[in-house]
Formats: structure tokens, sequence, C-alpha cells
């Protein structure tokens, strides 16, 4: 959930920050101090103990706006991006507990290893399959299509892997192609250009697939551009029984 | 650790279960405000094909259903091999369907029903 107008500041002084340091599966929580800023992010209370207390901090980020999706950790036990959470909204008593993201392995303190991730999104299909070439004619898809309207609801994802930490069904199951990688899914099998439907229901239709999300919403909850991948995800399911019960596959666009 | 096939199979025994169980509870309603007897109730079930056929259905359809739940349930909440929750599962659904059948021949079986002690 994008922050909304910054609340007063507090009057308090500094944070007790805990941050997690190691890698691997081994390492603990450290505690710094971290002076109170105005409109001070998450994202600027790592950089500070990074800058400040210790040069040795490992962590990731990019854009600083909310765009390149690479900065999400735990806060408070809670997966958010960090470049657009501030201390104000999160804050519980003085002190912030910040993590890596949950469900993926760390490579050193607050940086994790993406690749299960992404590998996810290739196992679900999640790539277009073009067959027009250079000297087809433009695909015509007015804005109102039904289609249309379902790919735009997902194609604002910046892949920050906040809903893949949300979920616990890729807690229990590691197999689980994650929220993300299934509205890329959906996303891709409602447009138009994308000619192999049936490569992406194969693919979504797994030990791994859609049919495995409890849809209790937890990655729409906290997705930070407000997506719901819960929605998309129970659109493949339609999509893949409709094609069990009728053998249609993916709809033509009217 | 759910199988496309058998989450299908689930869906579609709830929707056989879905009239049977409102047929179910009206028939219920029904001899219970008649105040129907055992004996006038086995009157109209013993021999009946349509009650066989009704009740057998509901067995078989619960028996699917629960087997593919508690795979599911089994499966996400403990460490189990997935051939032990198998296993166990199928063992599940030939339990119920045991269970079920006999009531049913008992219900709707007419004279000593096969295998069914009174
Ligand atoms: S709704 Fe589905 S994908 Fe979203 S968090 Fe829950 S189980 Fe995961
Ligand atoms: S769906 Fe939302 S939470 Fe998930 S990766 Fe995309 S932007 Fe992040
Ligand atoms: S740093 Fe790019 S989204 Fe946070």
């Amino acid at each position: 959930m994008p922050d909304g107008s910054p609340k007063p500041e507090t009057e308090q002084r500094s944070l007790r920050v805990k941050v997690w340091r190691g890698s691997g599966g081994e390492g603990g929580y450290e505690t710094f101090e971290v002076p109170r800023q105005p409109s001070q992010t998450i994202l600027d209370v790592v950089t500070w103990i990074q800058q400040h207390s210790d040069p040795n901090l490992t962590y990731r980020f990019a854009c600083r706006v909310g765009m390149c999706g690479s900065c999400a950790m735990m806060v408070n036990d809670e997966p958010r991006w960090t470049c657009r959470t501030h201390v104000d909204r999160v804050l519980k008593g003085d002190e912030l507990r910040i993590a890596p993201l949950r469900n993926l392995p760390v490579i050193k303190d607050l940086v994790t290893d993406m690749d299960p991730f992404f590998d996810k999104w290739v196992s679900a299909e999640a790539r277009h399959h073009p067959t027009a070439d250079r000297h087809s004619d433009f695909a015509a898809i007015t804005p109102d299509d039904p289609h249309r309207l379902e790919a735009s609801s997902g194609i604002e994802c910046i892949n920050c892997a906040v809903c893949y930490a949300a979920c616990d069904t890729v807690a229990g199951n590691p197999d689980y192609l994650g929220p993300a990688a299934l509205q890329r899914a959906w996303t891709l099998f409602n447009d138009a250009r994308d000619e192999d439907g049936d490569a992406i229901l194969d693919a979504v239709s797994g030990t791994g697939g859609c049919h495995n999300c409890h849809s209790m919403g937890s990655c729409a909850h906290y997705c930070p551009n407000e997506l719901n991948p819960m929605t998309a995800i129970a659109g493949l399911k339609r999509a893949t029984a409709r094609r069990f019960l009728t053998g249609r596959g993916k709809r033509k666009p009217s | 650790m759910i199988d496309f096939r058998l989450y299908m199979l689930q869906r579609l025994s709830a929707l056989i279960m879905v009239p049977l169980v409102f047929g179910h509870i009206a028939v219920m309603i029904y001899a219970v405000q008649d105040g129907l007897t055992a004996a006038e109730i086995l009157g109209r079930t013993q021999g009946s094909i349509m009650w066989f056929l009704f009740y057998g259905s509901f067995v078989v359809a619960v028996s699917v259903h629960a087997a593919i739940g508690l795979r599911t349930i089994i499966s996400e909440w403990t460490a189990m091999p997935m051939r032990l929750v198998n296993i166990l599962c199928w063992s599940i659904m030939a339990g119920l369907l045991l269970l079920g059948g006999r009531a049913v021949l008992a219900v709707t079986w007419l004279g000593q029903a096969p295998g069914v002690l009174s």
C-alpha cells in the first residue's frame, strides 16, 4: 500500500533498529541507534546505518521511488517496499526490526537471492509467446476490451516479491509458483498477442500451480502497488477448469 | 501439493453433493415432522432403487471429496512423505466407502443386506 501523507513527526530523537546480519541460514539481529529524521523511510534508516555505523551492512536498492522493486525487506515481520515506507507508518514504540524478505534464500544481511522467484516466472510460462513478425499487422486492441482490462490490472507489477514473501502457501510448499508469477501468467493469457494460452494453462496446472492458492489474499493485502494477484489466480483457476470441462482454452479477443 | 485432476474431481464431487445435501435435509425434516417410525421409513426405502442411487451417489461423492481434501490438508500441515499421504488418503476413501456403503445397503436393500449384520 503506498504511504499516505506523512504523519507529524514524533518527538523522538533516535530509533533502536534491529537488523538481521548473516549469510546463508546463519545469523542474528544486531542493534543500532539511528537518529530520527523528518519523513524518514526504512531505506533511509538502513542507508544511515551503512554510511555511519557499519559499512559492511549489505542491502539492495536502486530507484528509491518505488519503481524498480529491489528494496523489499521484512519490517517488523511484514514485507514492505522500504524506499516508500515511512518510519512513522510502521513504528511501534521506538523499535524497528528489519530482516531480509521471507521465503527466499539469504545471500547476506538484507539481500536475498531472487533467483527462485524469477525462475518461477519462467516455470509459469509467464513470458510472451509471439507468432507475429515485422510484416504482421498491428494487433488492434480497444481499451475497453475485457481481456485488455484483465491484462491491465496486473501490468504495474514491479517484481518486488513482497507478495511472494507474504504468501503462506509459498512458505509451506516450495514448489508453489507464487502470486507474482501466476499474475504475470494471467496477464499474458489475456494478451491478444500471446499465442500459446494452452502452454500457460499447462504450466499453471502442475503440482506447484495456481490450484494451491488458498485465496486468503495476503498477496493483495501487502502488494505495494495495490495489485490483486489473488484475483488473477482465480482467473487462472476458472480458465483451467473451463478448458477441462469444455476443451476451450484461450478465448479469442472479442 | 495439488494435482489438477484431483482439484477438478473435488469440485465436481462438491457439485454433486449440493443437491443431495438439500435433498437429505428435506427428507429428514419430512420424516421427523410426520413422526415416521424406523419401520415406516425402512418400509419406504428398502427395495427402492431411487433411494439406493440417492444415498449411494452421496456416499461416493463424500468419500472422494473428503479424501482429496484431507490429502491437501495433510500434505500442507505435516512433513509426511507424499507416498504415505497418498496411501493414507486412499485408505480413508476406502473406509468411508465401506462404512457409507454398508449403511446404504442396510437402509435400501430388501431383506437381509449382504454383509450387514442385523
Ligand atoms: S491468495 Fe493465494 S497467492 Fe495470494 S497470498 Fe494467499 S495463497 Fe498466496
Ligand atoms: S504483485 Fe505487487 S507485491 Fe507482487 S511482485 Fe508485483 S508489485 Fe510486488
Ligand atoms: S528502491 Fe526501487 S522500489 Fe524501492
